[in-house]
Parts: C-alpha cells; structure tokens; sequence
C-alpha cells in the first residue's frame, strides 16, 4: 500500500475519532455544515460558544500539522475564483437543504446507519461523479 | 461549572483532532477529492480510505454510545430523529454534490484549508456562508409564501366552485 492510501486510513481514523469524542462526550453530531449553520442561528442557541470553539479547533489542525510535519498540507486549488465562488453558495445551500454534508452524513450517519444519510451520501457522490465528469468533458 | 469547561474542552479538541486528520488524510487539497470523483479519468482512491478510517471509528463510537444511558457530560443525546426521505433531503444532497464536484471542497476541509491562508478558500467559504444564510433565513419565508398561495387557490377554488 502507498504511503499516502496510509496517511489517508489514519487521518481518517482521526475524523471518526473527533466524532465519537463528540457523541460519547458531548452526545451530538460532529456535522460540520450543521454547527457552522446553529454558530449563525439568531438569537444564538446556548451552544453557540462551543460551536465556535469546534470550528476554530477545524481551523487549528492543519497549524499542528504544520508544527508537527514542518510544512502545510499541500493544496492545488486548479479552479477559477469564479468557480469556487458559485461551488461554495451550491455547498452552503445543499447542505442545509439537504440536513448535512460529508462529516454529518457521510462520518457519522454511514456510522449510524442511518437511511437518510446513506441516501443522502449516495446522492451527492453520484452527483459529484456526474459534475466531475461532465466538466472535463467541457474543459 | 467544570462541566462547562470540559464540554468547550471537548469542542476544541474534537475540532482540532477532526482538522489535524483531514490534513494528514490528504483531503484537504480538492484535487484529490475530485481525483476521487473522476472515476473514468485520473482515479485517486485517497476518500475511500478516509471514509473507511473515518466510519470504521465511528462506529466504534456508535455502538459504545448505544449503551450509554446518557453521553458523559450532558443528560441526553442529541441526535436527528427524522425517518423519512424527503425531496429536500435529496435536492439538497444533490445541490450538494454539483457545488463538491466543481471545487472538490466540502464544509469541513473549507474551514480547514482557511489556516494556509489562501485566496480560493476564503471566496468559497464567504459564498459558503452566505448559501448557508440564504437558506436558513429566506427559505421559511419563501415556503411560506408558497403554502400561502397554494391555501389561497384552495380557497378561491372553493369560492368560485
């Protein structure tokens, strides 16, 4: 096995581990799109300082990885801005249209068995290949 | 009072244990994931073995919750009860998947990816929150009006009938 399949098992490993902290500690779904969605909710929920505090932890772990490996994770972002731009409001809007993105559903519902959320990885994976696909095809 | 300061410490180490692997996954460069995606062209096959770390864990931690009566620092679980497999679900999964296939970043990794400080990943994560906004603040108010123009058919329907 490539050394990077490996780095990908164990920082996966890692995701599942930050969501079952959460659940046996905190009793609540790591979902990233849903805690961003309760830190913008007004009036703010009683949670509200401690889902600010889970994001700027996201937001911290890639700086330790720094401390810890001496370089950044290594990112190509290939898209124009324009791109990017139009693909975060379709994320921003998916996710809470749909109740959850990749964490929510994909880490933690597969992890629940949950129906909604196996139908709902199905989904967005079948769409993902499909836009993939589709836009090489375009350019 | 100690429960308080444990319940932030365990967000703040969630966080930064959830951010950490991303980044040693791999996952945060979109290029992979989208390498995930292009099954027909450069296959990268990185996400399955996240996805097989990540709910392998998890659900480790799903059957050791099942027998918890309560989780250790609150009194009850709270988890999403709904059953059913609605057209939002899948619209929204599906809006989802257009905007992950484009960019190849997702909720987590785009608030991740803001630490290295690059100009991409603050333009999606602004839109991301504004898609985020424009759905929770004006789609009630959308469906609202909706359901009272449908009423209102109904009615004139019964009035003319």
């Amino acid at each position: 096995m490539q050394l990077t399949y490996l780095h990908s098992l164990i920082g996966g490993g890692l995701i599942g581990l930050a969501s079952a902290l959460y659940l046996l500690l905190d009793g609540r779904i790591a979902g990233v799109s849903g805690i961003i969605g309760a830190t913008l909710r007004r009036p703010a929920g009683e949670n509200q300082l401690r889902n600010l505090i889970f994001l700027f932890g996201l937001f911290l772990g890639p700086v330790i990885y720094r401390l810890s490996f001496g370089g950044w994770p290594v990112i190509h972002f290939e898209a124009s801005l324009w791109i990017f731009a139009l693909a975060g409001l379709l994320v921003g809007f998916g996710t809470r249209l749909g109740s959850g993105c990749t964490s929510g559903h994909g880490v933690c519902g597969l992890a629940r068995l949950s129906r909604r959320s196996i139908v709902a990885v199905a989904t967005f994976l079948a769409v993902g290949i499909i836009t993939v696909a589709v836009m090489n095809r375009v350019g | 009072m100690i429960d308080v300061f444990a319940r932030i410490f365990v967000a703040l180490a969630a966080g930064v244990i959830f951010g950490f692997g991303l980044s040693l996954s791999g996952m945060l460069d979109p290029a992979r994931v989208r390498g995930f995606l292009d099954i027909a062209g450069h296959f990268d096959p990185s996400l399955a073995f996240v996805l097989a770390g990540a709910v392998s864990i998890s659900s480790a931690g799903t059957l050791i919750s099942r027998k918890l009566r309560h989780p250790l620092l609150d009194s009850m679980f709270h988890l999403p009860l709904k059953q059913d497999i609605d057209l939002p679900l899948v619209a929204g999964a599906a809006i989802f998947g257009v905007g992950w296939g484009m960019s190849g970043l997702c909720p987590g990794p785009a608030i991740a990816s803001l630490a290295l400080g690059l100009v991409p990943s603050y333009v999606f994560a602004a839109m991301m929150l504004a898609g985020i906004l424009i759905h929770d603040n004006w789609l009630p108010s959308i469906r609202a009006l909706c359901r009272r123009l449908a009423a209102k058919r109904i009615l004139d329907a019964d009035a003319n009938g």
